[in-house]
């Protein structure tokens, strides 16, 4: 019923110059609606979180934005290898990430409890070999 | 009375190409009627289109040289950069002395300024809880475009006056001791980019400008080359190893107490850093020194020399300097007088209205025209982008009738 706006993009695999992408066109478009900075900031932060996952842990995927005058939902999907045991996965600085990625600067196991803390709504769901999806939901002050 | 923009278009020179258009890291500009038009709201100074023109169509904002002599006590701030701009330079001396032959009546180096910015910030660190990591205000270019599109990053910004505004202060007060009445002062920054000239002219952090004019930091270089060969040379300088490296990038990080610090330079890579630290990336980091132009002010768009020439210079003299001052305490000054006397205010132009339900029906508008371009982003609409066309046309900014040249976007 009420007006929204649907964004998509492609995330790559793999490609960490690119990575980002997403949640950086996302922030814009929220700069344009005048959404206020806080809110901007909580989303940046859990949809980077996300799609920085997609790029590490799978092989990219498709993310979806769906902005209301109220709230945005992220959607993060991909067909990765997926996650055994989500239980675990939650743990602060819990991670599967090799040394290699780490020497990046990624895989410090934060960034499924930072999703957590920084939205209204966080689901995810996954099955090992088939790919993993991340909702996510920021309510605008 | 001259109108300060950032950069002013010369029109018979201007041949109508995109490339500044294309590389503004704003989207400040379009080309309309065959030449480039700057949309002054959203500019911040950086001087990337005056760096790129091919056909030196772009040029900086700044006061002529005379102005000077609107003032009967004439005082020269130069500029750090301006020292790496000369040949064989041993002694800075030849410099401030050079400055007191054409003209001036008194000098007093930014690079003092810089030295205690230095000094104020390390004290800063260990006295305020600041939200870190804390991003440094010296470059103004980069402090407007945090204002304009990173709200969000507001609070990491240092409230202290830039190493120029400290420098007027200082060099003002020296003068009033010495007897000289306040309406005979005029103050001159030898700048070397068009984002201070505005900066200090609207007066950014503080209640009012306290410098009265600036200049381009080449043109005094034209004026200053004839007298320094044949200049008496009276110790003048004050300038710390401390002071000076603020001429280039990663100068200002390296002294401000902190081992986790990042230092930024070329008005892209700070975009990147910027984005990086809204995303939650830079969590270790305490301090983030970010300059517009590529390798700092030596790299600024009024100055003579390529960046990397004038930072070996640089590198050179600071040897024969000591290591920092403390001027702090020889200035006796409180720390309030040399931080922000007013936060500078955010800028709303992205916004597309202050109404959020305007604001959607709006974008949604720009989402179904964009949709239909063909996404070459070419620029011969005269926008940067095929979204910055659509976004033209909702917000009225070109007549509605405008048309893609290879698309008719109304269906
Ligand atoms: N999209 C995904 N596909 C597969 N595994 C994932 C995905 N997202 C997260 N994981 C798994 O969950 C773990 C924890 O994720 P996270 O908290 O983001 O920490 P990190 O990415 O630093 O390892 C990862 O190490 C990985 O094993
Ligand atoms: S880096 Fe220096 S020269 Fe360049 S815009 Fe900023 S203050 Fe000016
Ligand atoms: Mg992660």
């Amino acid at each position: 019923m009420s007006d929204v706006i649907h964004l998509e993009f492609d995330v790559a695999g793999n490609n960490f110059v690119s990575a980002g992408t997403a949640t950086n066109q996302v922030k814009d478009t929220l700069r344009n609606l005048g959404i206020p900075n806080q809110d901007v900031r909580r989303i940046a932060i859990a949809m980077y979180e996300a799609e920085i996952n997609m790029v590490i842990h799978a092989c990219g995927g498709k993310a979806t934005a769906d902005i209301y005058a109220d709230k945005i939902e992220v959607v993060l999907e991909d067909h990765g290898k997926g996650i055994e045991n989500i239980e675990l996965a939650m743990q602060p600085g819990w991670s599967t990430a090799s040394e290699d990625i780490r020497g990046l600067g990624f895989g410090a196991g934060m960034g499924l409890p930072n999703i957590k803390k920084y939205t209204d709504e966080f689901k995810i769901e996954s099955e090992v070999g088939k790919g993993t999806k991340v909702y996510l939901r920021v309510n605008f002050s | 009375m001259i109108k300060h923009n950032t950069v002013i278009l010369d029109p018979d020179k201007c041949k109508g190409c995109i490339t500044c258009m294309k590389r503004c890291p704003t989207e400040a500009i379009r080309v309309r009627n065959g030449k480039a038009s700057v949309m002054y709201e959203r500019c911040i100074g950086c001087g990337e289109c005056v760096r790129l023109c091919p056909h030196q169509a772009k040029l900086p904002s700044y006061d002529p040289f005379d102005i000077i002599k609107d003032y009967k006590y004439k005082i020269a701030l130069p500029a750090p950069s301006l020292y790496g701009q000369f040949e064989n330079l041993t002694n800075v001396d030849y410099v401030l002395n050079g400055l007191l032959e054409i003209g001036f009546d008194d000098v007093y180096e930014v690079g003092r300024g810089a030295n205690l910015c230095s000094e104020l910030t390390k004290i800063l660190f260990d006295r305020e809880s600041f939200k870190k990591p804390v991003i440094s205000t010296a470059c103004p270019a980069i402090l407007d475009l945090i204002l304009v599109r990173f709200h969000e990053l507001k609070p990491h910004l240092l409230e202290l006056l830039a190493p120029v505004d400290i420098a007027a202060k200082l060099a003002i007060k020296r003068a009033l001791d010495r007897g000289i009445p306040r309406e005979d002062i005029g103050v001159f920054f030898i700048s070397p980019c068009p984002a201070k000239v505005f900066a200090l002219k609207q007066g950014i952090g503080v209640d009012k400008p306290y410098v009265n004019g600036v200049l381009s930091a080449s043109e005094v270089y034209m004026q200053l080359l004839p007298v320094m060969k044949t200049v008496q040379l009276k110790p003048l300088t004050k300038l710390s190893v401390q002071g000076i490296s603020w001429a280039s990038s990663g100068g200002e990080a390296a002294n401000c107490s902190r081992e986790k610090y990042l230092a930024a330079d070329g008005i892209e890579n700070v975009i990147k850093v910027l984005n990086a630290l809204e995303d939650g990336q830079l969590r270790n980091i305490e301090f983030i020194e970010l300059n517009a132009c590529v390798g700092g002010c030596v790299g600024g768009v009024m100055n003579v020399e390529n960046p990397f020439v004038a930072k070996a210079r640089i590198r050179e003299l600071r040897r024969k300097l000591p290591l920092r001052f403390n001027e702090l305490a020889d200035e006796g000054q409180s720390l309030d007088f040399y931080k922000w006397e007013r936060v500078p205010e955010l800028k709303d132009v992205y916004a597309l209205s202050t109404d959020r339900v305007t604001a959607m029906k709006k974008m949604m508008e720009i989402e179904k025209i964009f949709k239909n371009l063909p996404h070459r982003d070419c620029g011969m609409c005269g926008a940067p982008s095929c979204r910055a066309f659509a976004e033209d046309l909702v917000n009225g900014v070109i007549p509605s009738d405008s048309k893609c040249m290879y698309k008719d976007y109304d269906e």
